[in-house]
């Protein structure tokens, strides 16, 4: 009996070595999954290093929805990849990870609207992503909860229906490759704040941080929220601006939705965990900030907006909510791959709001990159001269809003 | 965190009168370079701290102000005309 109450490390405590091979900045799900795959290639001597605790940032803060009905081609192949990974993951990591595939449903209140479902739903066919257009009495049949009447203010016209799409314990997968990697002989630093990048002659050498200098021959940068203070340290300026987004959690009720809904229109996103909360999420706040404050506005239009939908609603209580720092980008897409002109310095950033989501194909395509010194063709669209060359990803379709 | 902006016109308002204009930055001449249009375009300083931007009172006097708010806190230090 006693054996159920003992403390469990998942990964242990280290000295700050002063050689690694790989310096990963943020201990998110982005940069344990990047360890995670390096060790599998057979690089362990990897260090992870974050400012504050593991999985303290965006990882921790998303509202855990997984799916792959994006908008461009690029962007389509390349979630869908990752979708792959998150079904097999629990196994592979040998963590629940408890990943519902409830299926996930983009509303359209308008014509105009259902248009931008038509094409998502024919580029994800397309690329062989099971995806396709509903209209009400499908809806209603999937989400009987929900108000489909058709003098709502906003009236339910059709839906992209997305089966494999649901949520997952987000926390569990932040936990599940940090406690792999750890077995593999990563090395993760919490509380190691970085505080300057070392070069010579176009080349990373050193990293500085609160516990000490590392010499290194490569830094990957997958953090969120502080991915253009890294960036500065090189001397680049990232096409990023960082918003917070701010999500609530209400009360536990007895399960009565089963699908991830999102409204786009309504600037809403609800569903319900395996504990019965609802976790509502709402757009980035119309204003840069650096601030993981909440705010009563956020509360109110949620809460005015999920009623919208779900009338039924009217009397749950709010148990909590937070807010986390989005990374965004000019075309919703992120940003990956080695930096022109600091060889040895990787991009794993911009990840706005749909980063937890791309978690483990960034973290395999990263570490692939770090291995072959190739960029992978699967993250090739996301590379950083696509600004200059005007050649860019626009997601906003599929990314604004609708996570 | 919610905040107010002091409009220079029309005096403390909340922030969601306001529209965010972004942060300040120098529009490079004519003949600037590719790479100097590229940079003007896209990359943003981003900082966490105080930083110069746009505001435009939306729901008051329609005109746009500069500002100097702390990102890190939200505090606003200055508005001031353009």
């Amino acid at each position: 009996m006693l054996q159920l109450f003992r403390i469990q490390r998942l990964w242990r405590t280290h000295a700050l070595k002063d050689t690694y091979d790989v310096v990963i900045i943020g201990a998110g799900v982005h940069g344990l999954a990047t360890a995670y795959y390096l060790a599998k290639h057979g690089i362990t001597n990897v260090a992870v290093v974050d400012r504050w605790y593991v999985g303290s940032g965006a990882s921790g803060r998303n509202t855990a929805i997984i799916r792959s009905n994006y908008r461009t081609p690029e962007g389509v192949a390349f979630y869908d990849e990752s979708v792959k990974i998150y079904e097999h993951l629990g196994e592979e990591l040998n963590y629940n990870l408890l990943f519902s595939q409830q299926g996930h449903m983009t509303l359209a209140h308008t014509d105009a609207a259902i248009n931008g479902l038509r094409v998502r739903a024919e580029n994800n066919v397309l690329l062989g992503v099971n995806s396709r257009v509903i209209w009400p009495d499908e809806i209603a049949r999937l989400v009987p909860a929900m108000d489909m009447s058709a003098n709502a203010r906003y009236p339910i016209l059709a839906a992209l229906y997305h089966p494999p799409g649901g949520i997952i314990r987000h926390d569990a997968v932040v936990w599940g490759y940090a406690a792999a990697a750890d077995r593999m002989g990563v090395h993760i630093h919490p509380l190691t704040e970085v505080q300057g990048i070392g070069r010579s002659n176009g080349q990373v050498i050193s990293v500085k941080t609160t516990r000490g200098e590392i010499k290194t021959g490569a830094v990957v940068n997958a953090t969120a929220g502080w991915c253009s203070t890294i960036a500065k340290m090189v001397g680049v300026d990232l096409p990023v601006v960082t918003h917070p987004l701010q999500a609530l959690v209400t009360e536990p009720l007895k399960p009565f939705l089963d699908k991830v809904i999102v409204s786009a229109t309504l600037h809403v996103y609800v569903s319900q965990t395996d504990r019965g909360e609802l976790v509502i999420g709402e757009e980035i706040n119309p204003y840069s900030s650096y601030s993981n404050r909440s705010t009563l506005p956020f509360l109110e239009h949620a809460a005015e907006h999920t009623l919208a939908l779900f009338p039924c609603l009217k009397q749950v209580r709010v148990l909590r909510q937070w807010a986390g720092l989005c990374d965004m980008t000019p075309d919703y897409s992120p940003i990956m791959g080695e930096v022109e002109g600091v060889k040895g310095f990787i991009l794993d950033v911009g990840w706005g709001t749909y980063g937890f989501k791309a978690g483990p194909i960034s973290g395999k395509m990263i570490a692939e990159l770090i291995v072959t010194g190739k960029t992978p063709d699967l993250i090739r669209p996301f590379r950083l001269s696509r600004f200059r060359e005007d050649a860019l990803v626009g997601e906003k379709a599929a990314a604004a809003v609708s996570h | 965190m919610s905040f107010l902006i002091s409009c220079p016109n029309c005096g403390a308002r909340s922030v969601y009168e306001f529209r965010f204009g972004g942060e300040i930055h120098d529009r490079p001449p004519v003949s600037a370079s590719e790479d100097e249009w590229t940079q003007y375009l896209y990359a943003r300083k981003n900082k966490s701290g105080p930083q110069e931007e746009w505001w435009y009172h939306r729901a008051g006097c329609r005109t746009w102000f500069k500002a100097v708010r702390e990102t890190a806190t939200n505090t606003v230090i200055e508005t001031r005309w353009p």
